[in-house]
């Protein structure tokens, strides 16, 4: 098939096969991928930052090294990385203006692998700002549009990285997710997007919003590519304390079209009031193939603290929000008011015009949640419930081998429609939220449409269970068409 | 399916002078306007906690990460760091190989 398509419409491991057999070069896909973005990014609203003349020279390398010898599955192939996560050299914005200028001058653990790995970087990726929120409409910048309707969001955080894959802007890219940021906007531009579990992937030089909570993560066209990349990024990385040591498997291992015999339960509690009866109905013919491919389905399993995962997130994640982003002073990096006359309202006043809203939002609401008085009631009781949830999944897992559910409650919503109420922005990230909170992989594969617009389908596993996650994924994806389709911007 | 309330209606208020004390606690300057809207959508926010209170935490422990790690110290090797230049270059203000900043006191 990928002789009659563009080579932006094509999946990562398509084109590795072509650089593989040499028929198409590194530099050829770069300025493929370039004029891609050239063509629609204007439309799309997906990079902060085009890195057009470094991708030619990645590219350029990655030919010679090809000419005297093979390479890996990413060599020579453009990606895209959200842009929290640093980059030695290349502006790193977080779509804030209180980073705006700030080049950091390191990589993260993320980039050097993938730099090791032989990647091309065309750019980084918009995202609500520090990654707080569902729709990049918080972006300091712009708003990023979904490839599938520009009238939409593409969900977010991390809705550049997604809208850039699903509209062939990038072959892949990373994102981070925190209570959903890589699944939610996967499930709403139609790409397959990994919340690794936590401490699989490093998270050195991502800049920090919920310390317990992010996780770096691949965003692809399909399940094979979220191996390979995973095969890049996963492991061990002593500059990151969480960072879990073990060896990782070869990913690409759990890419087998066979479940038969594997034991998935649906929660009830993911089908959530308000819950779009389109996403109902994708799940329900979900479910039917995962048992017409010998999947034995449960679909009366209760969770019952899942319905408090929401409060308890959005008291940790500010919290950590609160602790993580005192760092913005105006004094190392970054943005600083210089009218001010004493240190104090400097640092009052850097953070009253650097920080946008919801940022602020949420660093209140943790200030206030960790101060005197409150602490017990709030962050400590949210630690508490968590420790709840997270058994109450070790639990479902010594029954099942991984649980399905919505990624989301409805597809991309329009522009607008959730800006001024923070509380219905939230909910969108209802059903992801947990997976965050036991720090358990998740995967948001697309399952469908609605009216034109995607629907994604989620799977968790116990922690580090992605190969679960990967077999049970791919032998989906497998027997579904979804993955040939392209959005249509 | 069946279909599941996540939120809670109970009232909980904060007082312009919590959120003034908060704003404080936080460094960031506020005008009175931002007082206004910060308060109420707090005051919301906080309103959806109140759900918490039905679960029974007596005995359970909390989660602070998910990861079986405590205490994870790296080698007393020396190592090499950023170079000065490197750390300074993104200064709003410096002055020579010092950040510079405004008067602490007075």
């Amino acid at each position: 098939m990928s002789g009659s398509r563009p080579l932006h419409e094509l999946t990562l491991h398509d084109v590795a096969d072509l650089l593989a057999r040499r028929e198409i070069s590194s530099v050829e896909l770069t300025k493929a991928v370039l004029a891609r973005i050239e063509d629609v990014d204007e439309r799309v609203n997906a990079f902060v930052t085009v890195t057009g003349d470094r991708a030619m020279e990645e590219a350029r390398g990655s030919d010679e090294r090809r000419a005297s010898g093979r390479l890996g599955p990413l060599d020579g192939v453009p990606m895209m990385l959200k842009d929290n996560l640093c980059t030695r050299g290349i502006p790193t914005t977080c779509s804030s203006k209180m980073l705006e200028n700030f080049v950091p001058p390191y990589d993260a653990h993320v980039t050097e692998r993938l730099r090791e790995s032989g990647a091309v970087m065309v750019g980084k990726g918009n995202l609500d700002e520090f990654a707080m929120g569902s729709s990049t409409e918080n972006s300091a910048y712009f708003t990023t549009r979904n490839p599938w309707d520009l009238g939409r969001v593409p969900g977010g955080s991390s809705g550049g990285a997604t809208a850039a894959v699903s509209a062939g802007e990038a072959m892949y890219s990373l994102g981070s997710d925190t209570g959903g940021s890589i699944r939610q906007p996967a499930s709403f531009c139609g790409v397959v997007g990994l919340k690794p579990t936590y401490g699989a992937v490093s998270r050195y030089g991502l800049v920090a919003f919920g310390s317990s909570l992010d996780q770096i993560g691949p965003v692809t066209k399909d399940v094979t590519d979220s191996a390979l990349v995973m095969n890049a990024i996963a492991g061990h990385d002593a500059r990151d304390s969480t960072s879990v040591p073990f060896e990782p498997p070869d990913y690409t291992e759990s890419l087998v079209p066979d479940i038969k015999g594997m034991k998935i339960g649906v929660p009830k509690e993911y089908f959530v009031e308000g819950m779009g009866q389109d996403v109902i109905d994708v799940m329900e013919r979900t479910i039917v193939k995962l048992e017409e491919l010998g999947a034995e389905v449960d679909r009366d399993v209760s969770l019952p603290y899942t319905k408090y995962a929401l409060a308890v997130y959005y008291i940790i994640a500010p919290s950590e929000a609160s602790a993580n982003l005192a760092r913005y002073d105006g004094v190392k990096y970054g943005y600083s008011a210089q009218e001010a006359g004493s240190m104090w309202e400097a640092m009052e006043k850097t953070r009253q015009y650097g920080f946008g809203p919801e940022v602020k939002r949420r660093i209140m609401l943790g200030t206030y949640a960790l101060s005197s008085g409150y602490y017990d009631a709030y962050y400590l009781k949210a630690q508490k419930v968590r420790t709840l949830i997270r058994r109450e999944f070790e639990e479902a897992f010594e029954r099942y081998d991984a649980l399905v559910a919505p990624t989301c409650p409805t597809p991309a919503f329009e522009l607008g429609v959730k800006t001024d109420d923070p509380v219905q922005m939230y909910l969108s990230d209802i059903c992801t939220i947990p997976a965050n909170i036991a720090g358990i992989p998740a995967i948001s594969v697309p399952a469908g449409f609605s009216f034109g617009l995607p629907v994604g389908m989620q799977i968790m596993a116990k922690a580090f269970g992605e190969p679960t996650v990967f077999r049970l994924a791919y032998a989906y994806e497998q027997s579904m068409g979804w993955r040939h389709l392209r959005a249509p911007v | 399916m069946v279909v599941y309330n996540c939120l809670s209606e109970e009232g909980m208020a904060l007082s312009r002078e919590e959120v003034e004390h908060i704003a404080r606690l936080a460094r960031v300057g506020m005008t009175e306007e931002d007082l206004k809207v910060f308060g109420g959508q707090l005051s919301h926010i906080l309103e959806q906690f109140n759900v918490l209170n039905e679960v029974d935490t007596e005995d359970v422990p909390p989660t602070s990460h998910t990861v079986d790690l405590s205490s994870v110290f790296r080698d007393d090797e020396e190592r090499a760091s950023l170079a000065q230049e490197d750390v300074l270059v993104n200064a709003p203000r410096r002055d020579d190989d010092y950040f510079r900043v405004k008067p602490v006191l007075g």
